[in-house]
């Protein structure tokens, strides 16, 4: 059996019946990560020795086991708070900090008997299109090593791309789950905001960031989600699902499904191949008996600025306990504490996390606040009644996840108002705090994959869920992983 | 020129909660450094906030007795600085959306002004944690410990004129929160706290002068005393042809003078913002209806009621509501059977004069209610005279002895008994004779040091009046 | 809106980040582009639009007056580059 080929449901079945061993299982991960870490740089924390203890002591309970997940290798984002193991949110300034607690999620996944494999690389501070602003290096897309994975969950999505493991928690602020999962041709979801608890993960935009998986296809998404979801008295802003398990309703049955296509998603500034290869997917679910409906959807042109106005106002407050008091790197050389604060914060943190750092403070700062930061609130109620008015026309909507399939390593970085402009497609969702799922629809002239974005309403992961399984029935996009 | 001194008020009180604001950690006084702390109040990345119930249900109760609007939906908002005592680097308080607005307290001052102090507003928010410089090791050490203890801020509008209009409205507002039981108001403990807002203007006039700022007094009399200081040098200042600068001083007890803190930021931009990892709160009318039903006796009730039910005067009944706890004790006491006019004038004098000679607050009394009745049982029953049982409260305040033993253990128990009271005074009469010659010569003043000798025979544990009566009998003889 | 390296001086101070001068320089400009873009705010009419800083009506998450234990403090004050076995350690902030 080659077991790296297999999707996480498939390997859960196999330890299940004992075909496999979860140490074989774990062992065949890090060899792989062995193999391949050097060239893609996916992780940067790899935990063999408590990786294989884990295994081992899994193995012994196999009987057990409830979880379909039970058994199975997978990896953490490393802004995801893991007790006693680093976790750097790939900066400098966060230095050696070994949190003292767990994430509710990785608490949950722990209790799903999930083997962690170790910590994945990202943009610092998830603030990044590419993965490549994090102080441990870039990481490298397998698809193709001089492309850049995506970000800010580049790690997540390159290590399941490369089968390092089979599956990953990614974390999504603007798309950060989403557009990484399309550049490497892997499905990622972020749920609706608040069904997964954001405790233990390092906040970057609070009113945006949401957690999920990164998967070899749909099916494997709902197990992880049905694993992670639900309310915690931790979270204040989490919300219950109320849905049953997400995996045994996927049925793929879409008939009478409306998959809206909002056409001001498909204009200028898209790729003509992206354009093509979203576009087949309607066809793909007409063919098994959904209907298809265009509409329009003038808010496109406000979204990317109504985002970074709120997600950097967020973080220049979130990031501000990053003082070299508590935890995290210190700066030397300092003459007493307005210098302590100005040389640990000025040389911890990288160019772009300041450069929203200071965006961020300008658009709270008195004068300007209710030009930018109450502007953008308004604005982002306005996308929500826009959204809301557009599932009065249908059940899912159809859109691209990014212009354009992986761009080359360093060309994203000398441009930031370019980079922000390619988050267009994903960064609406957050703001009016839906869920969304990016399947592997294709595949450009140069073999680069390509991400369609199913969209649902406010807790309408099944019907999402549902719609992405239905097209990976009937495709095998999801499969053609290249190494 | 006449001045005219302008005051405001924005008042820290600690809620009297069992854990802190947004974490279950203690709220308990005192305890080692970072001892009361989780990763929550130490601001760990990733941690997050999630409301007392309790914390709002204090801050809404305070609001409606404070007369102020409750409003129905309220949010927190992040008010953002640097400071190692604040380990987020923001502190989550109320600015676009309070819990409460616009509210009055009614005060009167001990020269009888009676006025409305307006309350602008009532906020939640969380206490900072406490710096200490370590000489020896030349850094500060950061103990959180008060980090997310929960607190109300209370702002007036600048309604006050004297000193003596401000320690009168503290004092109320000291009362209320104490009578509703959300705060025990110990200063000592910083757990009520205040910055003063003041400026000075021509009699008169009805623009504002340029204020300053006093951070962080910690008593009343501190208070009145860095009122009357900061008045008078921004009067000096003005007549001098100088102008006032709009700054916070800080209060410097020994020193009794006020001291510009000259601040490196002179941008105090805190780039409030909402809270996103707090949902709104919506209170509903339901809520607030069960708060007011809540709601205890207060002060003024309890007057009315004590002079209803008791006869007593008004003066009483002001001295003894004064603070919740000094009226429990009279209820308790009066509950107990003691008369209640006899309760009265014994918390009146006794009671408040150990306490002030002891620097104690009413709930701080070590006597109990039931001690103080057994002592006025035995005043009522001819036992002890009144003298000795001065006495014999002072001997037991303290600890809260046990009365009957320390009279017994001292022989301090009256002597009404006629035959002994008639053999004292025979043998006084005898032994001194000049006096009593006096006396019948129509000195009165003999009769007094008759009777002191006649007391001092029976180590002053005769009933005067039988002493009085008895010595006249005998003197007509 | 123009962005100053004035302006830029005075968030970089209230964001407690001093940049060299090349890195502010190139900075301003950089923020001048994305602001610049920002403001195409400013042709949606949101007259009367309530702000909306949660995006779900979840209202009232409150948790019950119970004490739990707190942490050990050496894991707290483990992470602490500053700091002895009782407290976090900075530069003189007090007299």
């Amino acid at each position: 059996m080659e077991l790296l080929e297999l999707s996480a449901l498939q390997l859960g079945e196999a330890i299940k019946k004992g075909e496999v061993s979860i140490p074989e299982a774990t062992g065949a991960a890090l060899k792989a990560i062995e193999a391949q870490n050097g060239a893609n740089n996916a992780f940067i924390t790899v935990t063999a020795e408590a990786a294989m203890a884990r295994a081992e002591e899994l193995q012994k309970r196999v009987k057990d086991a409830s979880s379909p997940l039970y058994g199975v290798p997978m990896a953490y984002k490393d802004n995801i708070c893991t007790k006693g193991v680093k976790t750097t949110c790939a900066s400098k300034i966060l230095g050696d900090f070994q949190p003292p607690y767990n994430a509710t999620l990785v608490e949950k996944l722990t209790a799903a008997g999930a083997v962690s494999l170790g910590k994945l690389n990202m943009d610092e501070f998830a603030m990044g299109s590419t993965s490549e602003t994090s102080f441990y290096g870039a990481t490298k897309n397998p698809r193709a090593l001089d492309r850049a994975p995506g970000g800010s969950s580049g790690g997540a999505a390159a290590a399941v791309a490369a089968k390092e493991c089979w599956y990953a928690i990614g974390s999504d602020t603007g798309g950060s789950i989403r557009q990484p999962a399309s550049y490497c041709g892997v499905t990622g979801m972020k749920p609706t905001y608040g069904t997964v608890s954001r405790y233990g993960l390092i906040a970057y935009a609070s009113s945006l960031d949401q957690m999920g998986p990164l998967c070899g296809d749909a099916a494997d998404c709902a197990a992880v989600l049905d694993a992670i979801q639900g309310k915690d008295f931790r979270d204040g802003t989490s919300l219950s699902g109320d849905y049953d398990s997400l995996l045994q309703n996927l049925t793929g049955d879409i008939s009478g499904l409306k998959v809206g296509v909002p056409v001001d998603c498909f204009g200028d500034g898209l790729n003509g191949e992206v354009r093509t290869a979203v576009l087949a997917v309607a066809d793909v679910l007409k063919d098994r008996g959904a209907e298809v409906v265009e509409f329009q959807f003038p808010v496109m042109q406000y979204v990317v600025p109504a985002y970074y106005i709120i997600a950097s106002a967020e973080a220049s407050s979130n990031l501000s306990r990053f003082d070299g008091v508590k935890y995290g790197w210190r700066a030397e050389g300092y003459e007493d504490l307005a210098d302590l604060y100005n040389k640990t914060r000025t040389e911890g943190f990288g160019a772009e996390v300041k450069r929203r750092i200071l965006l961020g403070t300008f658009v709270l700062s008195t004068g300007y606040y209710d030009a930018y930061y109450k502007k953008a609130l308004q604005v982002k109620a306005v996308i929500k009644r826009a959204f809301d008015d557009a599932f009065n026309h249908c059940d899912v909507m159809l859109t691209p996840v990014a212009p354009t399939t992986a761009p080359k390593l360093g060309d994203s970085l000398s441009d930031p108002l370019q980079m922000y402009l390619s988050d267009i497609y994903t960064v609406s969702l957050n703001l009016a705090g839906l869920p969304g799922i990016s399947v592997p629809c294709g595949a450009d002239k140069q073999g680069l994959p390509i991400g369609a974005q199913l969209i649902g309403p406010a807790l309408g992961e099944q019907v999402v869920l549902n719609a992405a399984h239905a097209f990976q029935l009937d495709t095998d996009y999801h499969k053609k992983g290249a190494k | 020129m006449t001045w005219e001194t302008v005051i405001g008020l924005e008042t820290h009180v600690e809620l009297a909660t069992k854990t802190k604001i947004f974490c279950s950690c203690t709220t308990a006084f005192g305890g080692a450094p970072n001892t009361h702390c989780c990763p929550v109040c130490t601001g760990m990345p990733g941690t997050l906030p999630v409301v007392n119930e309790k914390v709002v249900e204090f801050a809404a109760k305070a609001g409606l007795a404070l007369n102020c609007t409750v409003n129905r939906s309220c949010k927190f908002d992040r008010k953002n600085y640097f400071y190692p005592d604040l380990p987020k680097a923001y502190q989550v308080s109320q600015l676009y959306l309070p819990i409460a607005v616009n509210g009055t307290v009614p005060i009167k001052t001990e020269s009888g002004v009676e006025k409305d102090i307006r309350i602008h507003e009532l906020h939640m928010e969380e206490d900072a944690g406490k710096l200490v410089h370590d000489p020896w090791i030349d850094q500060t050490k950061a103990d959180y410990n008060r980090c997310g203890v929960p607190l109300i801020e209370i702002v007036t509008e600048p309604d006050f004129r004297t000193a003596e209009e401000v320690v009168a409205y503290l004092e109320k507002l000291k009362s209320t929160l104490e009578y509703l039981g959300v705060s025990d108001c110990k200063m000592q403990e910083g757990s009520l706290r205040c910055d003063v807002n003041l400026s000075v203007r021509p009699a008169g006039s009805e623009e504002f002068g340029t204020r300053t700022e006093m951070k962080n007094l910690n008593s009343f009399k501190a208070i009145a005393r860095a009122i009357e200081y900061e008045a008078k040098r921004q009067v000096e200042l003005i007549e001098e042809g100088k102008r006032v600068v709009q700054e916070t001083r800080r209060w410097d007890e020994n020193k009794d003078a006020t001291f510009s803190m000259r601040s490196k930021e002179n941008a105090q931009d805190y780039r409030y913002f909402p809270e996103p990892d707090i949902p709104p709160l919506e209170l509903s009318e339901e809520y607030l209806e069960k708060l007011r039903a809540e709601q205890p006796e207060m002060a003024a009730e309890k007057m009315a009621r004590y002079q209803a039910e008791y006869g007593l005067p008004v003066y009483d009944t002001e001295m003894i509501s004064t603070s919740k706890a000094m009226a429990d004790f009279f209820e308790e006491a009066v509950a107990q059977g003691a008369p209640a006019k006899e309760v009265a004038n014994w918390i009146m004098g006794q009671v408040m004069r150990q306490l002030s000679a002891k620097g104690l607050e009413a709930k701080e009394m070590p006597l109990t209610p039931k001690t103080l009745c057994r002592l006025i049982a035995l005043v009522g029953e001819g036992k002890l005279n009144r003298n000795t049982a001065v006495k014999v409260f002072d001997a037991v305040f303290d600890s809260d002895g046990d009365v009957d033993a320390y009279v017994k253990e001292h022989g301090l128990e009256q002597v009404s008994d006629a035959g002994l009271v008639t053999e004292a005074v025979e043998k006084v009469l005898a032994a001194n004779p000049q006096s009593v010659a006096d006396f019948k010569g129509g000195k009165e003043k003999a009769f007094g040091f008759l009777v002191g000798q006649t007391m001092k025979e029976l180590k002053g544990k005769a009933d005067p009046k039988v002493v009085n009566e008895t010595l006249r009998a005998k003197l007509k003889e | 809106m123009e962005i100053t390296e004035k302006m830029v001086d005075y968030v970089s101070a209230l964001s407690r980040l001093k940049l060299p001068e090349e890195e502010k320089t190139r900075m301003t400009a950089e923020l001048q582009t994305i602001v610049t873009y920002m403001d195409v705010l400013e042709t949606l009419d949101t007259d009367g639009v309530e702000p909306m800083s949660h995006v779900f009506p979840v209202k009232n998450v409150l948790r019950a007056d119970e004490v739990q234990p707190s942490f050990p403090r050496e894991e707290l004050l483990k992470n602490a580059p500053g700091g002895d076995e009782e407290a976090f350690l900075v530069p003189k902030a007090v007299d």
